[in-house]
Order: C-alpha cells, then sequence, then structure tokens
C-alpha cells in the first residue's frame, strides 16, 4: 500500500500543475471517452477524443502525456483519426508518434501526434488512442496462499491527464468479475456488472488528477515471458523453422506456504484459482513438426488442433504454475515456405508476424532472429514499430562463412505486437546447389582416396628383405594355390575313370570306357604339363623350402596313383574283352584296388597338410 | 590357358565376396544402430538411468570448462559436496571423452548437436563398431563366414542391447567395442606376430582400462590364455610378441596408479596448490616412464590411472595387487620360456638337459620362497586380501552377507536362469556346438574363444551386470557353429542332390563334384580364406556324410527357425524390454496410453523454483538424476563412497520428525525428495526400498534396529505395523495426507490400507507434489517457527498460570 501512496501523492502534485495554463490550450477536448480494460494482466486503455481547435493558429500535433509509472509500462500506442458513429465509422492508418520534451511543461513523458493535414480554425476531428500498459497491476497482498484468490489494485485519475481543457468526459472501467474489493467513489461513481463508471464530468481544467484506486479480484493468470528468443530460420528447400524459447514466470501474488497437489486436484478453481494451467499458442495454418520440450526431455502434456485458417497448440508447463513460480521450455514449429516469403523487384522477403502467438502473455524481453540462407545480400529490415536491429552469424549445417541473422530485439512486447514485418535480401537461387555439390565432391574426393590408397604401395623400402620374402611368399602361396587345383582336378579324373570303369560294369561298353580313358589321359597329361613350372618355381623359391618336400611327395604319390589306376583301369578293360567273369575281374584288381586306396588316402591327407600351410 | 582363367575368376571372385561382405557388415552395423533406436521412436532422445545422467554431466561440464583428460582434475571439485564422488580419482574418462570428441568433431564440421543428442546416440554407434570389431575377431578364430554370422548375431543380442539402447549412456556403451577390439588385435597379433598390431593391442586395451572397469577381465583372461599355450606346449614368438607389450603395459599402469593413490591421499591433506604441483610433476614422470616403457601415448596412460569405479573405497589396493601379481608371474614365466627355447636351440640336448634340472631346482626354491611371501602379506591384510565385489565375485554370497550396500544393488546380485533366456537366448543352446567346433582343428585362437566362453560363463553366473561380458562371446561361438552347422547342411544337401541325379552311390564322385559347387558358391559369399581350403572343408564333411538329404533340409530349416525365434525374441527385447527410459513411464490402460512424467516434473520444479545453492537431501537412488535435471546439490548420490553418509541419511529417514528434522538440518538440507508409488501402483518406490535404508543407517548407527520396523519379521505398513514404522520420517512423508485421495488410503503397491492414516507434520511442509504423486518435495521449516512456537507457549503458559495457584510463585506478570 506504501508504493500506492507514494504515487498518489505524486498524483496530488500534478494537480497543481493545473495553474500552468499554457501553449497548447488553444485546442479544447470537446467529448472525450476512457475505457479501461482491466480484464487480464495486460492493461488496455482506449480514449476517443473530439478535438476542436479554439485557436488562431492552425495545430498540427496534438500532445499527450502520460504520468511515468504509466509511461515506463507503455507497451503499445496507437492514434488514429476516426470518422463517423456506430457502423459507419472507419479509421485512418496510424499516426505518427513521437516523444517530445517540451519546455516549461510538468515532467511528464510527452507523445506528440502529428496529424496528417494541419486542424485548422475552428476545425474539429476524433482521434483514437489505443494504449496498452504492461505492470500496471499491483497485487495486494503480495503473498497468498494456495486458497486465496488474487487480489491486484489499480490505479489511475478519473480525470483525463491532457493539457487541454475538457469539456465532456467519462471513464469505463471493465473488470474481469462482477466484484470489487474496494473502489474510489468520486461524484458521478456507479457500479454496474463487472464495469465502473466514471462521469459525466464537465469542463475539466488540464492536469486534473483526481486519483481513483480500484481493489479487485484478477484471478487470471499474470504469465511474463521475461525472455523470449524466436528463431526463423528460412530454408530455401520449402521449410521456415520457427523455434522459440521462454523464460516464463507467473508474475502474479507469490504462493506463500505449501502447495497440495491434492487441494489443488480436489478443488482446482478455489484452491489454485489464478494458477496457470495453460497456454494456448495460435500458429499459422499449416504448421507441422510442432514440438515442447525443455531442457530435460519431451513434455508430453500438449495438444494440437488445426484448420484451415490456424493451428492451435495447447501446452501445458510441467507442473500448475502458481504465483512466483518459473519455468523455461521450447516449442519448435515448421512452416511451409511459399506462405512466408515471396519476391518483389528482384527481392525477396520474408512475412512473417513478430510477436509470440501466446494469448494474454506481456514479453519483457524479445530477440527475434531471422536466420537467412548462407549467400544473403543486400539485408534490410521492415518494421511496423521501433525495435533495435543488430547483426551476427550462425554456423549451421554445411556452411563455410556462416548464416547471416538479423537480430530484433525489443522490450516490453504484448499481444498487439503481433504485427507482420519484412526481412529484405537478395539471395541467388544457384546457391542452394552449393551444399549438395560440397556433399558430392566430398564423397567423391574420398573414395578416390579410397581407390588411390587401395592401389597405391606405400611400402617405403622397395629393396628391403621383408618386402621381397612378403612378395615372394605371396607368388608361394599363388603356386601352391594352382598346384592345389590341378591336383584336386587329377583327382576328379581319377573319379571319372572310376565311374566309367562303373558304367562298364553296369552297360558292358567297353567302347565308351576306352573313350573315356583316352580322354583321361589327355587331360591328365595336360595337368602334368601344367605342373611342371609350378614345380620347378615352388623348388627355385627360397621360401618354399619347408613345403617343397610335401609337394614332391605329393607329387610322387600321385604318380604312382595315378600309375595304379592306370592299370586298373587296363586290367578291367583287358578283362572285359576277355570277357572274364566279374568275380574274376575282382580278384585281379583287388591287390591294386588295395594300393589305390591306401595311395588315395595319403594323398588327400598331404592335400590336408598343404591346405594347413 | 585354363589356369589363367581360373585365377582370373577367382579373382573376381573374390573382389565380389569382398563386396559382398562388405555390404553385409554395413548393414549389420545399420541394424546395430537402429535396433537401438526404439527408445527414441517410441519415447524420445533422452538420456536413461542414473548412471548415465552422471556421465553427461561429467561430459558437459567436460566440455564447458576444459577439454581433454586434465579435465579430471578440474572436475574434481565439482561433485565433491559434501562427499560425492571424487571425479578426479574415481571417473572413467573414456566414454566422456570418446563422446565430448565426437561432439567436438561434429561441431567443427559445423553439424550443430546438443552435447545430449552425441551422448544419446553414443551407445548405439558404437555397437555397430562393436559387431565390426566381432566380425574381424570371428573372423580370425574361424573364418569369414563365421564371422558375419556372430556380427549379426551380436548386432542384436538383447544383453548387450539392455546396455546400450540410445540414451543409455553408460561406461559399458563403449566398453563393449574396446574389449572386443582389444581381444581381436591380440588374436591377430597372435596369429600375425606383426608388431603392428601388438602396438594397436596395446593402444586398444589402454582405452578400454580408460572406459570400463571390466578391463580385469583383460587383464586376467590374455595370461590365462598365454598360460594355456605355454602348458599345452603352443609357445611361439608370435605369442611372446602378443603378450609382451600388453604385459608391459599392465605393469606402467599398476606404477602410475598406486602413486596417484599415494598422491591423492596427500593432496586431500596437504595444502591443495602445492600438491598439485607436485602431482603435476610426478604425472609427467609417470607418464614419460610409461611411454618408454610401453611406447605408448601418454596421454592414454595417464588416464588409465583413474581406475576404481562405483564404491572405490570397496575396490581395495588387494584387487589390484592380485591382478599385478598374476601378470608379472605369467610375465616371467613368458620369459622364461622364450629363454628355454633359446638356450634349446644354442645348445646340445644333453646340455640342455643338465640345465634344465639345474634350472627347475633353483627355480622351485625360489617359487616357493616367493609363495611365502605372498601368502604371508595378503594373510596379514584384515579381509585376507580380497575386497568386498572381489570377493563376491568369488562367493556370490558374500556380499548379501556382510555389506548391505553391494547388496542393494540390483545388479549386483547373481543372475537367475530365465535371465539367461531373456538376454543371450537361442545362443545358450549354441554355444556347446561352437565350443565343439573350435576344436575342430583347435588353433590359438580358438582356444583362446573357448577360454574365453568359459571364464565369462562363470563370471556371469555371479554377477547379473557381467551377463554383458558373456553376450559377445556367446556369440562369437554360436556364430561359430551356425556357420559350420550351414556349411555342413548345406554340403549334404548338394551332396544328396547330386546323388539323385547321377545315381551314383560312390562317395568320391559326389565329394568331388561338390567341391567344385561349394568353391564356386562360397567364393561368392565369402572371402579368400575360405576359398583356399575348400578341399579341408570336404575332408572334415565327409566324414559326416551320413545324413539323408530330407534330414538335412529339416536340418536348415529347424536352423533358420531357431535364427528367426532368435530375431523376433531380440526385437521384442529391444522394443518393449529394454528400451523404457526410467524417468518416463507409460501405462496401458483402456483409455489409451498414459504417461508418467512425474521425475522430470519434479527436477524441472526444483530447477526453477528454489534458490540455486539450495541443498536436496533423497535416497542415493535419485542423487545423479537431481544433480543432472533440477541442478541442485544433493546429500548423497548413487557413487558417495562414504558409507557412514548414506547411512545418516538413512538415519533420518528410518527417524522421527524431530531427530530427521535435526539430522537434516545439521546437513544444511532445504529440501527432502521422497518417491512414492502408492497412489498410482509404481512399484520401485522410497516405500519398498526402505528396509536398505533401515539396513545401512543401521549398520552405522546402531540404535536403528531392523526388526523395530518389523511386525513378526514382515515388513508391512498396514495397522499391524510396528510403532517406529508408523513414525519415521520415510512413513511420514510418504502418506502426507494420503487418505484424503480416498477417504481410506489404499496403497496400491502394497495393496492395503495404510496404517497411521491421519497425522500432522510438524517439521517439515509440503512445498511439492508431482501430478500422480510420485514424487513428493517437502521443505524443512525454518528454526525461527519453534522459537515463537516456544514463547508462545511460555506466554500461554503464564497466561494460563494467571487463573492457577502457581500465578504467586512467577517472578513476573506480565499482565500487571
Amino acid at each position: 500500500m506504501n508504493r500506492l501512496r507514494r504515487d498518489l501523492s505524486l498524483l496530488f502534485i500534478f494537480g497543481f500543475f493545473t495553474l500552468f495554463s499554457n501553449v497548447c490550450s488553444d485546442l479544447v477536448i470537446s467529448k472525450l471517452d476512457r475505457q479501461i480494460d482491466l480484464s487480464s494482466q495486460i492493461v488496455r486503455f482506449t480514449t476517443s477524443l473530439k478535438l476542436e481547435n479554439n485557436g488562431v493558429e492552425a495545430v498540427s500535433k496534438v500532445l499527450l502525456p502520460y504520468p511515468e509509472n504509466q509511461a515506463k509500462n507503455l507497451a503499445f500506442l496507437l492514434v488514429t483519426i476516426t470518422e463517423g458513429k456506430g457502423k459507419t465509422k472507419t479509421s485512418s492508418d496510424r499516426l505518427p508518434v513521437d516523444v517530445i520534451h517540451p519546455e516549461g511543461m510538468p515532467s511528464l513523458t510527452w507523445y506528440a501526434v502529428s496529424l496528417p493535414k494541419e486542424l485548422s480554425k475552428g476545425g474539429s476531428l476524433t482521434l483514437e488512442v489505443k494504449a496498452v500498459f504492461t505492470h500496471l497491476l499491483t497485487p495486494f497482498p503480495e503473498k497468498i496462499t494456495q486458497a486465496d484468490a488474487q487480489l491486484v489494485a489499480f490505479q489511475d485519475s478519473a480525470h483525463y491527464l491532457s493539457p487541454y481543457a475538457v469539456k465532456v468526459q467519462s471513464l469505463t472501467v471493465k473488470l474481469p468479475e462482477p466484484k470489487v474489493e474496494s473502489y474510489t467513489k468520486l461524484e458521478n461513481t456507479k457500479f454496474s456488472g463487472s464495469e465502473i463508471k466514471y462521469g459525466p464530468y464537465e469542463n475539466i481544467p488540464p492536469f486534473s488528477l483526481p486519483t481513483i484506486i480500484v481493489h479487485f479480484a484478477n484471478n487470471k493468470p499474470f504469465s511474463v515471458a521475461q525472455e523470449l528468443v524466436r528463431e526463423i530460420e528460412v530454408s530455401h528447400w520449402g521449410n521456415v523453422q520457427v523455434t522459440e524459447n521462454y523464460n516464463l514466470i507467473h508474475a502474479g501474488a507469490e504462493l506463500k506456504g505449501e502447495f497440495s497437489r491434492l487441494d489443488y486436484e480436489e478443488r482446482p478453481h478455489v484452491r489454485g484459482a489464478s494458477a496457470l494451467r495453460s497456454l494456448v499458442a495460435r500458429l499459422p495454418a499449416r504448421a507441422h513438426s510442432i514440438y515442447y520440450r525443455d531442457e530435460i526431455g519431451n513434455i508430453s502434456t500438449s495438444n494440437v488442433y488445426s484448420d484451415s485458417v490456424k493451428t492451435l497448440l495447447e501446452i501445458e508447463p510441467r507442473y500448475p504454475m502458481f504465483g512466483g513460480w518459473r519455468t523455461a521450455f521450447t516449442i519448435g514449429y515448421g512452416l511451409p515456405l511459399q506462405d512466408f516469403l515471396f519476391k518483389s523487384e528482384g527481392k525477396r522477403f520474408l512475412d512473417i508476424t513478430f510477436g509470440c502467438p501466446m494469448n494474454d502473455m506481456v514479453i519483457e524481453n524479445i530477440y527475434v532472429k531471422v536466420v537467412l540462407p548462407e549467400g544473403s545480400k543486400d539485408i534490410s529490415v521492415v518494421a511496423p514499430f521501433p525495435s533495435k536491429e543488430t547483426r551476427e552469424a550462425k554456423l549451421s549445417h554445411l556452411d563455410i562463412a556462416g548464416r547471416p541473422v538479423v537480430v530484433l530485439e525489443k522490450k516490453n512486447v504484448v499481444p498487439e505486437h503481433n504485427q507482420n514485418f519484412q526481412v529484405y535480401y537478395r539471395f541467388s537461387s544457384l546457391s542452394l546447389l552449393r551444399e549438395p555439390l560440397m556433399l558430392v565432391f566430398g564423397f567423391l574426393l574420398f573414395f578416390v582416396a579410397c581407390i588411390a590408397y587401395v592401389h597405391a604401395d606405400l611400402t617405403i623400402s622397395k629393396s628391403s628383405s621383408s618386402y621381397i620374402a612378403k612378395l615372394q611368399w605371396d607368388e608361394v602361396q599363388t603356386a601352391i594355390q594352382q598346384f592345389q587345383n590341378i591336383m584336386n582336378r587329377v583327382l576328379v579324373i581319377h573319379n571319372k575313370l572310376d565311374a566309367s570303369l562303373r558304367d562298364l560294369s553296369r552297360t558292358g561298353d567297353v567302347q565308351a570306357c576306352k573313350a573315356a580313358r583316352k580322354t583321361a589321359d589327355a587331360f591328365l597329361k595336360e595337368l602334368t604339363k601344367e605342373l611342371k613350372p609350378l614345380l620347378s618355381f615352388l623348388q627355385s623359391s627360397p621360401q618354399a623350402l619347408h613345403i617343397v618336400a610335401k609337394v614332391e611327395e605329393l607329387v610322387v604319390k600321385e604318380k604312382e596313383l595315378q600309375e595304379k589306376v592306370m592299370l586298373k583301369h587296363s586290367m578291367v578293360v583287358d578283362s572285359y574283352e576277355k570277357k572274364s567273369g566279374g568275380k574274376d575281374i575282382d580278384n585281379r584288381i583287388a591287390a591294386v584296388q588295395q594300393k589305390i586306396t591306401l595311395l588315395r588316402q595319403e594323398v588327400d591327407d598331404l592335400l590336408e597338410v598343404i591346405d594347413e600351410i | 590357358m585354363a589356369t589363367q582363367e581360373t585365377s582370373q575368376s577367382a579373382t573376381f571372385r573374390h573382389a565380389f565376396g569382398n563386396v559382398l561382405s562388405f555390404a553385409v557388415l554395413l548393414l549389420i552395423g545399420v541394424m546395430a544402430f537402429s535396433i537401438r533406436l526404439f527408445s527414441v521412436i517410441k519415447y524420445e532422445s533422452v538420456i536413461h538411468e542414473f548412471d548415465p545422467y552422471f556421465n553427461y554431466r561429467v561430459t558437459q561440464v567436460r566440455l564447458v570448462f576444459v577439454y581433454g583428460i586434465f579435465a579430471n582434475s578440474f572436475l574434481r571439485d565439482q561433485f565433491v559436496y559434501p562427499l560425492g564422488r571424487v571425479i578426479g580419482g574415481t571417473v572413467y574418462p573414456g566414454l566422456t571423452l570418446t563422446a565430448g570428441t565426437l561432439w567436438r568433431i561434429l561441431n567443427s564440421m559445423n553439424i550443430p548437436l546438443s552435447v545430449e543428442t552425441v551422448c544419446v546416440f553414443t551407445a548405439p554407434v558404437f555397437s555397430a563398431f562393436a559387431s565390426l570389431a566381432t566380425y574381424l575377431l570371428t573372423k580370425e578364430i574361424k573364418g569369414a563366414g563365421a564371422g558375419l554370422t556372430a556380427a549379426a548375431l551380436l548386432a542384436m543380442v538383447p544383453s548387450y542391447i539392455s546396455r546400450s539402447v540410445a540414451g543409455s549412456y553408460d561406461n559399458e556403451a563403449v566398453a563393449i567395442f574396446a574389449l572386443i577390439f582389444t581381444f581381436y588385435l591380440y588374436i591377430k597379433t597372435l596369429n600375425t606376430g606383426s608388431l603392428f598390431y601388438a602396438t594397436l593391442n596395446a593402444i586398444a586395451y589402454f582405452y578400454m582400462v580408460c572406459s570400463w572397469g571390466g578391463y580385469t577381465f583383460i587383464i586376467n583372461l590374455i595370461p590365462m590364455h598365454v598360460l594355456l599355450c605355454i602348458v599345452t606346449g603352443r609357445y611361439s614368438p608370435r605369442l611372446y610378441i602378443a603378450y609382451a607389450p600388453l604385459s608391459l603395459n599392465v605393469v606402467s599402469i599398476r606404477m602410475l596408479n598406486i602413486t596417484f593413490r599415494r598422491e591423492k591421499a596427500a593432496s586431500s591433506q596437504a595444502s591443495s596448490l602445492i600438491s598439485e604441483v607436485k602431482l603435476g610433476i610426478v604425472r609427467v614422470v609417470m607418464v614419460v616412464l610409461g611411454t618408454l616403457l610401453a611406447a605408448l601415448v601418454p596421454v592414454v596412460g595417464f588416464n588409465a590411472v583413474m581406475t576404481s569405479e562405483h564404491f572405490a573405497s570397496f575396490l581395495g589396493h588387494a584387487a589390484n595387487l592380485q591382478m599385478s601379481f598374476s601378470n608379472s608371474v605369467v610375465f616371467i614365466i613368458i620369459h622364461v620360456v622364450a629363454l628355454v627355447y633359446y638356450i634349446k636351440g644354442i645348445l646340445s640336448p644333453q646340455m640342455f638337459k643338465v640345465a634344465v634340472t639345474l634350472v627347475v631346482s633353483v627355480g622351485m626354491v625360489v617359487c616357493f620362497a616367493v609363495l611365502a611371501v605372498l601368502i604371508a602379506l595378503v594373510a596379514s591384510s584384515p579381509t585376507k586380501g580380497w575386497s568386498g565385489r572381489s570377493l563376491s565375485l568369488l562367493d556370490p554370497t558374500y556380499a548379501s552377507k556382510y555389506i548391505p550396500i553391494i547388496a542393494s544393488v540390483s545388479e549386483h546380485q547373481p543372475p537367475t536362469w530365465p535371465s539367461y533366456f531373456m538376454d543371450i537366448n537361442v545362443l545358450a543352446f549354441l554355444v556347446p556346438a561352437g565350443i565343439i567346433a573350435c576344436f575342430f582343428p583347435l588353433s590359438d585362437a580358438s582356444s583362446f574363444a573357448v577360454l574365453y566362453i568359459v571364464t565369462s560363463v562363470y563370471f556371469s553366473g555371479v554377477m547379473v551386470r557381467l551377463m554383458l561380458v558373456l553376450a559377445p562371446a556367446a556369440c562369437i561361438m554360436s556364430g561359430i557353429a551356425l556357420s559350420e552347422a550351414f556349411d555342413a547342411e548345406n554340403f549334404l544337401i548338394k551332396a544328396g542332390d547330386t546323388t539323385k541325379v547321377t545315381q551314383n552311390d560312390v562317395k568320391h564322385e559326389k565329394s568331388e563334384d561338390t567341391i567344385k559347387e561349394r568353391s564356386s558358391r562360397k567364393s561368392k559369399k565369402k572371402d579368400k580364406e575360405n576359398i583356399e581350403r575348400p578341399s579341408l572343408v570336404s575332408q572334415v564333411e565327409k566324414r559326416l556324410l551320413v545324413l539323408p538329404l530330407e534330414t538335412s533340409v529339416i536340418a536348415v530349416f529347424l536352423l533358420v527357425l531357431l535364427g528367426a525365434f532368435y530375431v523376433v525374441h531380440c526385437v521384442w527385447a529391444a522394443a518393449e524390454a529394454y528400451s523404457a527410459p526410467s524417468i518416463v513411464l507409460t501405462s496401458r490402460s483402456h483409455d489409451g496410453l498414459h504417461v508418467f512424467d512425474d521425475f522430470r516434473e519434479a527436477y524441472a520444479w526444483l530447477s526453477h523454483n528454489t534458490e540455486v545453492d539450495d541443498k536436496v537431501a533423497s535416497w542415493w537412488d535419485y542423487g545423479y538424476q537431481t544433480t543432472a535435471m533440477a541442478n541442485r546439490t544433493v546429500i548423497v548420490d548413487n557413487n558417495t563412497w562414504n558409507n557412514t553418509h548414506i547411512a545418516t541419511v538413512g538415519t533420518a529417514m528410518s527417524s522421527p520428525e524431530k531427530a530427521a528434522w535435526d539430522i537434516f538440518n545439521s546437513l544444511d538440507v532445504k529440501y527432502v525428495l521422497v518417491v512414492f508409488g502408492g497412489l498410482v501402483g509404481y512399484p520401485s518406490d522410497d516405500i519398498n526400498k526402505f528396509l536398505w535404508m533401515v539396513r545401512i543407517g543401521g549398520g552405522v548407527f546402531p540404535h536403528i534396529k531392523e526388526p523395530d520396523y518389523l511386525r513378526d519379521g514382515q515388513y508391512r505398513i498396514d495397522s499391524q505395523a510396528t510403532p517406529t514404522m508408523l513414525n519415521c520420517l520415510m512413513y511420514k512423508l510418504s502418506y502426507f495426507r494420503f487418505v484424503e485421495t480416498d477417504g481410506r488410503g489404499f496403497d496400491r503397491v502394497r495393496n492395503t490400507e495404510i496404517g497411521k492414516k491421519h497425522f500432522k507434520l510438524t517439521h517439515f511442509e509440503e512445498v511439492f507434489t508431482t501430478h500422480h504423486w510420485m514424487v513428493r518435495i517437502y521443505k524443512l521449516k525454518s528454526p525461527r517457527n519453534r522459537i515463537r512456537g516456544k514463547t508462545k507457549k511460555s506466554k500461554s503458559k503464564s497466561g494460563t498460570s494467571t487463573s492457577s495457584k502457581r500465578s504467586g510463585t512467577r517472578k513476573k506478570n506480565p499482565w500487571q
């Protein structure tokens, strides 16, 4: 309450300024209608003033003063000229407003509205001033328990603070609920429904400030983002990625004492009336890949509803937020590029909203970062309201120089700031191909390097003994492999001969058998020929010393085997030609057959031994 | 000409086989990676469990403050409040360094991934590497076919998946790769005798030491194998080359370790700056020494210093002493054997015999002396030279008997039979076949594989956690078994085909024909080594040629079925059993999926709505998470080395409110966090863990007695519970105002109504309870309240005393 008193006394001091009549007094406000909307944490003043010029000179500027405590919380000021009434009411574009410091005036914050055309003598016009303030509602008491309702106090003057005399004025204060703890009662004060009416008051001199204080219950959560970083990344591959980092606090009356989940769940509207349960973000239509997380992971309490006009994202913080509680989270979504990127006069421009999509949220500091593709040039920003602009660079996937980033910084942002702003830049479509080409060349280089590595001989000394030994060993190995191949083929031929003998015993076709023998002979001769150079090589190679013995043994055994097989073959064929009986043949070749089996076993064993080498 | 053609086609086949096996390996790698992503797809990209959160935080801090191994000395002060983990001495830097390096590389390439993302995906990436290492190792043992099969099996073995799903950022994630790779390099060195591979092996071994406490397994397994080779007469120079550098490593690590321990003890006493400088100098000296000794990268050698793991105090010097002992013994033996072989070459047989008898007799005497000294040393130490965890390795019941804190960790319990089936599934049946296959023929490499599987089976039987060491061994063995079986069956089928076509029944014909077919088929699929020895295979298989065609077809079919069953089981295990991050719980009910995100709700609340230097007390399970997610200092965490400290918190939890308040207040605690599952039926809550708190607390503070909390030996919280139980802090904090939820206080975990329903808290106030009541946070009421209460009391006393007859005795009456 102390703070209120102080402010109050300040306002009373202003009352004395009424003594100063000043230069502006040529203008007179003939009719003034003021509405103060207190239904949320954001205080909205809507004032319509009908101005008349009673002076001699034409007036081009209208002064709008605000007391310091309001001016420092002023988030948004919009002045328009309206004509007509009711349905025929039309409003002009917003008028330019500047801060000025007029001489000899009380120390208020002065805004000067420049009229599009001067107001000549006797002329009149209607101005509509829309001012939006944050942090004007003071929680009182400052700390409440879970069961208490959140009470706030609001103070202003019943009369409009103006350097001009006001003929008729009235004030309407709109409350969130048709209940009020207390309010200042002046003459002509009426409380009805959820509205308090002051006035009409007539013929009020300039700087008249009778203070009013309204103390009422406002259980709306006071969600204030102390910092919001919006990163809008433009990719010409068809996507605009928006990432918003919130640092949120419930700026209402602080919770003192216990928080009981039980009470909160059982009677949520009594125990925890002012708690922040959920936030609704209104995203553009066709928003996709929406996510909602914080630094420790995904937050599962969210819903998305979408239609053709908008996408509604309803998110709940991890825990219900009571007064003084904080949280931080990130939401992100992708937008189709063609909805937001346009071309004009050889330049491209991004047209996207500035403020945050959340309803009823106050943002103390907003940083809007627009990340343009690498290689963008001639960047300029067109914003509907002043903001601090800086540039930086961001290094991301496959960047070399970094992507140009436009950073817009602004304090005290309210939903009224949700207007589009434009970033103009030049970007050649060919630059799009740079990154894929980079990848292609990168992989190409990699494969070429691989090929080169595989084919290059990286031996340091070609004449070193170990290197030569290795080469020789390789040769020996191939030779042995070939040798084994030949041996295997020889064995196959032996088997074929055997098979022909079996055929013979079945069919008795001696000619076929002889033919088989002939081909086998031819093959064997050829193989023996092939074997010769291999053997001589192995014998000459110093590396093969320990193998040569085995190989030679194998060759000898194989020769023996071959002879025996041939012998058996000719014996059987002979017997057939002589038409000997089956038993007889068996008896005759029994010894040979035994030898063959034995040799065959030895050859196989030797092959295995060589194979293991 | 024919030879030219064949050689050309052989090289072509060779190249083709190489490309094919490369492609198969690549696919195996992709599979190993992607099968571990269930957790990310089903839940989200988040770090799981408790320990990984600690590792994640270390990685973060390491990246923020100082990069590289020297970070450890900086980290030391970060985590020690008040008796937490001594980072410098207890953290294996392998994992955090690996992930940190990965992150650095990615960022330097302008790929902006967050540290968390890199940490989450480290384990899947390294499991792909582990499959590759398995391929290489098995290829060295039994050929490329077996290698590919083993790699495929390892890529999806559930035991390994359980520790390496995306988000499971634990030491095992990289350690299993390092383990297999070290074994591969050892075998490779053994097979080739190349000094190059020996050096690589030493480096890989150092990496392993940096990564996981399981390196002791390698330290012991390799000497065992060396010893086995020597005993079975398989000593060769290659064995010496494979073992000696590694062993030198071990010795140098030991030396570093001992110095570091001494320095650590010194630095905790002496002023920090001087000891820091001293430490630095000693480190440099030791690093140089280590380099000289093992010809190795110094940083790795330095890193190997940080050895002891969880509950470092329980892993004493003794275990290390034994390990270095076993190593040095084998080291000496191999040198002796090498010397013997050398001398044998020089001397004549007679001289050699004389020398042997001489040396043996002298050696026996020396050995006995050393043994006696050692026994005396070991016997003189109180635990007979064995540390708690090592003892529980030998006697599985040891820990549960004597050290409750070790026994309270579920992964230190012996496994049950079902857990074998769950974790290695059909591999358990294939392993024996693989062992048999390893004996045909028995080489150095395959004997190593046999030794590996035998020891790991034993160790896995002791501790569930070591099942992880068994998994690669089982995969290698099963890979060998499957590959050999398929080879044989395929061969039989082909053989059967030829008999049908030619109507012949003579052996030779068949086998020779199939050699051709086989070699062509094989060379397509596998590479060189197999082509080189088709005849060998045929030789072996010729003896198996007894099964008819139908049987072989059925056998192949059954094998495929077995494999399919394994795949189905693995995918199920990956998707359902092992992918749930313990931080988020889900349950399916008739109205869809229900998410329980209470833990993060509570941690987020703590992190945003308490002062930065507030301290939070909870049971140690939640310590790491609170540190990492809530960013608040905890009193005990998962690695508090001081048992007394944990016992203090346990005592506070089991004491009545007033005593607990005193304990917590003396620890400068602001908030107490309890986990309570009674409302939603979450079974692993603090009430279920409470007996451990009582036991651990009672182990240090004898006034806490376990029987006081048990009614007739039963742990209960209903109306039959003991008054001590119903009045302890844990009970009160868990059930505060619980009765008001449903009117009777029905606990859904214990399935009973609670004993004491209506009570108030005098020294604590509830400040936060999560949506499903799973985490409840209480604040210690400030002592000011008590003083006011006292004055009030005295006032009221004096107020009433005015009416009583004692009023006259009062010195002052405030109302007069």
